[in-house]
């Protein structure tokens, strides 16, 4: 690698001190941010998840505390939208993998002699982060919204009731957070498939094995990083996504995930103690399904 | 033979996906020329009159006109910060390497509601105003890690004999940065600032909790969502699609020149 090449250079070496310096000069000023906007907020989090209403009573104002209690009281309160986010963040992300990974082999794999053609394909496959998140959220909302052509059409086959519609279902808002979320998987999927070397499954097939096993034995195992990393890019966002289950958009109360109680604790009741400790646990829960998933499939040089 | 199934199915199913990803962009578009009243739910015939008046809600205009201000001054900030940090970590060997990774890969692994939920009780606690100015401070943050990625697979690809060739040939440390390693890096540098932007531009979540009563575009579509969007909002969702396309694909077939200029000489 070319930084192995560079510190093997006796000139760096030889004055630490003047290297120390410009190596502070370059850090210092992006770590500082980074330590005041992000690492003192996340304390700050944790600070207010624990503080009480004030005694005297005021609304929207708290103390500082030491109130374990108000994560029992969260954890309680919203534990169906704990479960929601989590079960949705993983059909969703097994949606967009089963999605994505047909596309990605195509444009890697397949459409390897026409490196334009994959090129363009690629742009295709970003073109949704083009436009605005909310734009295209809506438009899928306003495709299936209750007086679209689809859902009478669903009403009329006698799929859907009379006076039952798509906007405000779960089934709507995985919908949403497959979509998404599909170029974050189909990226990292490419990136891993356009590097497989088409002479392993070569070999696979001239021993007689079935297709289904090239893929089980060998395909699927060296794209693994790319699985890894698209799944992480994809379940981690939508754990915390609070558009397209929010009533404005796809959802409805039924489909509320933490992110919407969060939003909604924060911004609107003005219960900050809750809406931090939501935060807390979600950004721990994150925390430790991620180093699980990361330390099993073994890939830690990933991160 | 072997693959036949994958001949015909494969390119098919792709066709499908690519339709797939494109149909809210392409309702978008077919919406900005609906002749549409307040609200752009139902095809009321076509007309250019939103595109050629799209200000005439001064609302939509303010939030982009922010939106662009916001993007601008937060891309900035975070790709001068974060390409410093890109060229210590791939050219300096120094401690507490390990933890520099992990601050900045943090940042990318946290949901933004909490991200923004943090930043929010922090400016809360100080009592801080929050507007404009808290956007931006909240934008850089989130972008610096991007800006970083970026920048350090370009840094990783450089030749460091070049720039000892300098240094040999007697540049003094700031002619060798200067004239040999930022424009080397320039092509990572502004691919980072376009992504920030990118980021910035269209970040509601994170803002949503920092913004007080100021708006960005994004914000007002959300709160416009309500009550229905005017179709102006799909003008300035196209035309900002529309523009973004044309640099990625004049930015591909200029690589795709030089590719071929390239291996036609050799």
């Amino acid at each position: 690698m070319a930084f192995a090449a560079f510190s093997s250079n006796v000139k760096v070496d030889a004055k630490p001190t003047k290297t120390g310096k410009v190596v502070i000069a370059l850090l210092a000023p992006g770590l500082a941010y980074l330590g005041v906007f992000f690492l003192t907020p996340l304390i700050a989090l944790i600070m207010v998840s624990l503080q009480v209403p004030d005694p005297t009573g005021v609304y929207g104002k708290y103390v500082p505390a030491f109130e374990i209690g108000n994560y029992a009281y969260v954890i309680s309160e919203y534990f169906p939208h704990i479960i929601r986010s989590f079960s949705y963040a993983l059909i969703a992300t097994l949606l967009a993998l089963i999605i994505s990974y047909p596309l990605a082999y195509f444009i890697g794999v397949k459409a390897r002699p026409w490196p334009l053609l994959q090129k363009l394909m690629l742009t295709l496959v970003i073109a949704p982060f083009f436009i605005s998140f909310l734009l295209r959220t809506l438009a899928w909302k306003q495709i299936f919204s209750n007086e679209s052509w689809i859902v009478t059409t669903l009403q009329q086959i006698g799929f859907l009731g009379p006076d039952q519609y798509v906007v405000g279902t779960p089934f709507m808002v995985i919908f949403g957070l497959t979509y998404n979320f599909i170029p974050f998987m189909t990226l990292p999927l490419y990136t891993s498939l356009e590097r497989l070397d088409i002479r392993y499954l070569e070999a696979g097939a001239d021993l007689y094995a079935s297709p289904a096993k090239v893929f089980r034995k060998i395909t699927f195992p060296l794209s693994l990083p790319g699985v890894i990393s698209g799944t992480l890019l994809t379940f981690i966002p939508i754990a915390g996504d609070y558009i397209n289950a929010s009533g404005e958009f796809l959802g409805s109360p039924e489909t509320a995930m933490l992110g919407n109680t969060i939003e909604a604790n924060f911004l609107s009741i003005n219960d900050y103690p809750s809406a931090s400790a939501l935060s807390v646990l979600l950004m721990g829960a994150i925390l430790i399904l991620v180093t699980l998933y990361v330390k099993r499939s073994g890939t830690e040089d990933l991160l | 033979m072997r693959f036949s199934l994958g001949k015909f199915a494969l390119p098919l199913y792709s066709i499908l996906a690519f339709i797939y990803i494109l149909i809210p962009i392409a309702y978008t578009f077919v919406f900005s020329f609906n002749d549409s009243l307040k609200t752009n739910l139902i095809w009321r015939g076509f007309t250019f009159d939103k595109w050629l008046n799209v200000c005439r809600d001064q609302d939509v205009c303010v939030a982009f006109g922010n939106s662009i201000l916001i993007g601008v001054i937060s891309t900035i900030f975070a790709t001068a910060l974060g390409t410093g940090i890109a060229i210590a970590l791939v050219r300096y060997r120094f401690r507490f390497r390990s933890s520099v990774n992990l601050l900045l890969f943090l940042p990318m692994a946290t949901p933004e509601v909490v991200l923004g939920a943090g930043l929010a009780s922090q400016f809360l606690s100080l009592g801080v105003n929050k507007g404009i100015v808290t956007i931006i401070l909240a934008h850089i943050m989130f972008c610096l890690s991007f800006v970083v990625v970026t920048v350090k697979a370009r840094v990783a690809s450089l030749d460091p004999a070049l720039e000892e060739a300098g240094r040999d040939l007697y540049a003094n440390p700031r002619q060798v940065f200067w004239k040999i390693t930022f424009p080397l890096l320039l092509p990572g540098i502004a691919a980072a600032a376009l992504l920030s932007f990118a980021l910035s531009f269209d970040d509601f979540i994170i803002t949503n909790f920092n913004a007080g009563s100021d708006m960005t575009f994004p914000k007002y579509v959300y709160t416009a969502a309500a009550k229905g969007l005017p179709a102006e909002a799909n003008v300035i969702g196209s035309a900002v699609f529309t523009l973004a396309i044309l640099i990625v694909l004049a930015t591909q077939i200029n690589g795709e020149i030089k590719r071929r200029r390239l291996t036609k000489r050799s």
